[in-house]
C-alpha cells in the first residue's frame, strides 16, 4: 500500500511533537507577538517570545493546525531557545533552505526539525512546515514587535475558487 | 442507476491514470471537474479552424467563431431555461458573476438603511461582495441563520427578510454542507418585499436540471469548470428587465455600439455587458460540456450521485470517530461530503488519501464563516460527479480506515 510512502512525512519524533507539543500555550507578557494565518487551510498559529540580554528566554506558541505545522512549531520553539535573534534568522533561512534544497545537506543546526527534511517530497505540505519559522521572522522583523498579523502565501497550493 | 453512467467514465483521459502508485480516484468534484475528450476536442477544433474575434469581421472565420460563441449562449440559454438568449452574459466565472451584481447592480437599489440578506453557509464569494456593498452604501448585511443540521432556517428567513430588505443571496446547493436550499420559497419570500433574488449556482447547475424561471430568480451565477467545461468561463444569468438597469462594469470592445469624442453608445443585452474580446474558445468549450451533458439527462446525474452518497454515507457513518457535517441522510444532500476524523487534522487525513490516490479537498472551502459555525477549522471533503463509481467509493472508504489505522499505529 502506497502509505508507506507516509512514513517518510510522519516519522515518529514528528508524531511525538505533534501530540505533546512543546512550549505550547501563553506566555504571562511576552515582548513579541505574532498571529500568522495560513489562508489555504485556515490554520492559525499565534507566536509569543521573551528576549533578555539579546536571547530568547522565553516562547510560545498556540493556534490550530495540522500534525505537521504543530510538530515543526514545537520543534522550532525548542531549537531557537536561548539562540539570539541573528541566530534564529540564520535557523530560519536554514529552515527554508531545506524545503527546497539537496537532501544530503547537513541541517543540523535546525536541532529536531531536520527531520522534517522529508516534508520537501509532499510540496502540498511544505506551507504546513514553514507556517511557525515564517511566524517567527515576521516578529523578529516587525517594528513594533507586536500585534502583528500576516498570512503566509509562498508555496501555493491549491486552492478552491467559485468561478 | 449506478452502473448506467460508468461507461461515461471512458470519455475522460485525466482520470486513466496512476498516482503515486494507484489509480486516480478524483473526488474533489465540487472544486473543479474533469473535462471529456468532447470538451478539449472543441477546444482543439476551434483553434486549429476556426479562431477569430466575434462580432466585429466579415470574414468566414469572424463569421464561424461568432455563429459558434452566439450558439454556445442559446444552448446555455435552453440548460438553464431562460426566457431569452440575452438574458445569458457570458463571464470568467461565478466569482466575477456575483461581484458584478453586487457591484454594479446593488448600488442601484440599495440605500443606507436598507438591509441585505444571506445565509451563513455562503461561500466567500456570496458573501464578502455583499460585505464591500453594505460598507459602502451604509447598508446593513444579515444573516439566515441554519438548523442544526445544516439546512436553512425558513423560520429565520421569514423573520429575517422584511420591508428593509433589498437583495437576498444564497446559494442553490451548499460546497460543504450539500444542502439544496429552497430557493423558490425564499425568492416569493423577498419579491412580497420588493426585493431581488440572487442565487448562487455554482454547485447546482452542475449537478442538477436548474430552471432559472421556475426559480423565479432575478440573477444566478455559476461557472462553467464545475460542470466540465473550461476554466475561465462563467455565467450571469438575469432578467433582462434588471439586467437592463445594471450599468457595465467594463466599457470598450465588443460592448460598444457608437464612440463619439465626449459620448460612447452601447450594444444591446447581452453584448452591453460583455466588454472586450470574451473568453471565446471557453465559451465554445461549455457549449460543448452542455451537449455533454443534456446527452446524458441532468436528472440522470442527479440520480447517479444520488446512489453514490446513499451508498458512501452508511460506510462513513460506520467509521468511528469520524463526523459527517450536514444532513445524515443521502435524500437531502447532493454528492458533496464533508467530514473530518476525530484527532486527525484534514490535511494530514487528504495526504494519507492522496498517498492512496483518492484526491479531496482539505481546508475551509472558501467558507470561514461556516466553518465557525461549526466550529472546526476546516473539513476534508469528497465531492462526487458523472464519472465517479460505486468502486471509487469503496476505495475511499478504506483509504480512511488505512489513514485512520496509519495515525493510530503511530502515537495518536
Amino acid at each position: 500500500m502506497a502509505l508507506s510512502k507516509l512514513d517518510n512525512l510522519y516519522r515518529q519524533v514528528i508524531l511525538d511533537h505533534s501530540q505533546h507539543p512543546h512550549h505550547h500555550g501563553h506566555l504571562k507578557t511576552a515582548d513579541y507577538e505574532i498571529e500568522l494565518r495560513n489562508p489555504t487551510c485556515g490554520d492559525v498559529l499565534q507566536l509569543e517570545l521573551v528576549l533578555e540580554d539579546d536571547q530568547i528566554s522565553q516562547i510560545a506558541f498556540s493556534g490550530e493546525g495540522c500534525t505537521i505545522s504543530q510538530a515543526s512549531a514545537s520543534m522550532m520553539t525548542d531549537a531557537v531557545m536561548h539562540k539570539t535573534p541573528a541566530q534564529a534568522e540564520a535557523m530560519i533561512e536554514r529552515f527554508s533552505d531545506m524545503m527546497i534544497g539537496d537532501r544530503d545537506e547537513d541541517w543540523s543546526l535546525l536541532e529536531d526539525a531536520a527531520i522534517l527534511q522529508g516534508v520537501q517530497q509532499f510540496p502540498a505540505r511544505i506551507k504546513c512546515a514553514t507556517l511557525a519559522w515564517k511566524a517567527l521572522h515576521k516578529a523578529l522583523k516587525s517594528d513594533d514587535q507586536r500585534a502583528t498579523t500576516g498570512q503566509i502565501m509562498n508555496h501555493a497550493e491549491t486552492e478552491e475558487t467559485n468561478e | 442507476m449506478v452502473n448506467q453512467l460508468n461507461d461515461y467514465r471512458r470519455d475522460f483521459p485525466i482520470l486513466k491514470q496512476i498516482v503515486n502508485d494507484e489509480p486516480l480516484v478524483y473526488l474533489d468534484n465540487a472544486a473543479t471537474t474533469q473535462k471529456p475528450q468532447a470538451v478539449i476536442d472543441q477546444l482543439v477544433t476551434y483553434y486549429q479552424k476556426d479562431n477569430a474575434n466575434v462580432h466585429r469581421g466579415v470574414h468566414t472565420l469572424a463569421e464561424r467563431a461568432t455563429a459558434q460563441y452566439e450558439a454556445a449562449r442559446t444552448k446555455v440559454q435552453k440548460f438553464i431555461h431562460a426566457a431569452e438568449s440575452a438574458e445569458v452574459i457570458f463571464t470568467k466565472g461565478t466569482t466575477q458573476s456575483l461581484n458584478w451584481v453586487a457591484g454594479s447592480f446593488g448600488p442601484t437599489v440599495v440605500e443606507a438603511g436598507d438591509e441585505i440578506v444571506i445565509s451563513v453557509m455562503e461561500h466567500h464569494s456570496n458573501l464578502v461582495p455583499w460585505q464591500q456593498l453594505a460598507q459602502q452604501t451604509g447598508a446593513q448585511l444579515r444573516y439566515i441563520d441554519l438548523l442544526p443540521d445544516g439546512q436553512l432556517d425558513l423560520d429565520s428567513a421569514r423573520q429575517v427578510i422584511g420591508p428593509k430588505t433589498k437583495i437576498v443571496s444564497l446559494a442553490h446547493a451548499s460546497n460543504v454542507l450539500g444542502v439544496i436550499n429552497p430557493i423558490k420559497t425564499i425568492a416569493a419570500l423577498v419579491h412580497a418585499q420588493g426585493g431581488y433574488m440572487v442565487v448562487d449556482g455554482a454547485q447546482a447547475v452542475p449537478h442538477m436540471s436548474v430552471d432559472v424561471q421556475a426559480l423565479d430568480a432575478d440573477f444566478y451565477a455559476f461557472s462553467g469548470h464545475k460542470m466540465l467545461g473550461p476554466t475561465g468561463i462563467g455565467v450571469l444569468y438575469g432578467k433582462q428587465a434588471f439586467l437592463e438597469k445594471m450599468p457595465p462594469v467594463e466599457y470598450g470592445g465588443e460592448m460598444i455600439d457608437f464612440v463619439g469624442l465626449q459620448v460612447a453608445t452601447f450594444k444591446e443585452l447581452p453584448w452591453r455587458l460583455e466588454g472586450g474580446t470574451p473568453n471565446i474558445a471557453g465559451a465554445i468549450g461549455l457549449g460543448a460540456a452542455v451537449d455533454y451533458l443534456d446527452q446524458i439527462g441532468m436528472a440522470n446525474i442527479q440520480a447517479h450521485e444520488q446512489a453514490l452518497v446513499t451508498m458512501a454515507l452508511p460506510k462513513l457513518q460506520a467509521i468511528d470517530g469520524l463526523t459527517i457535517y450536514g444532513p445524515q441522510t443521502a435524500a437531502q444532500r447532493t454528492g458533496v461530503i464533508a467530514f473530518n476524523l476525530d484527532n486527525l487534522h484534514p490535511h494530514d487525513l487528504a495526504t494519507a488519501l492522496d498517498m492512496q490516490g483518492v484526491a479531496v479537498r482539505a481546508g475551509h472551502h472558501c467558507a470561514q464563516p461556516l466553518m465557525q459555525w461549526l466550529n472546526v477549522a476546516a473539513t476534508a471533503r469528497a465531492s462526487f460527479y458523472l464519472y465517479n463509481t460505486e468502486a471509487d467509493v469503496e476505495t475511499f472508504v478504506t483509504a480512511i480506515q488505512a489513514a485512520k489505522e496509519f495515525f493510530q499505529d503511530g502515537t495518536f
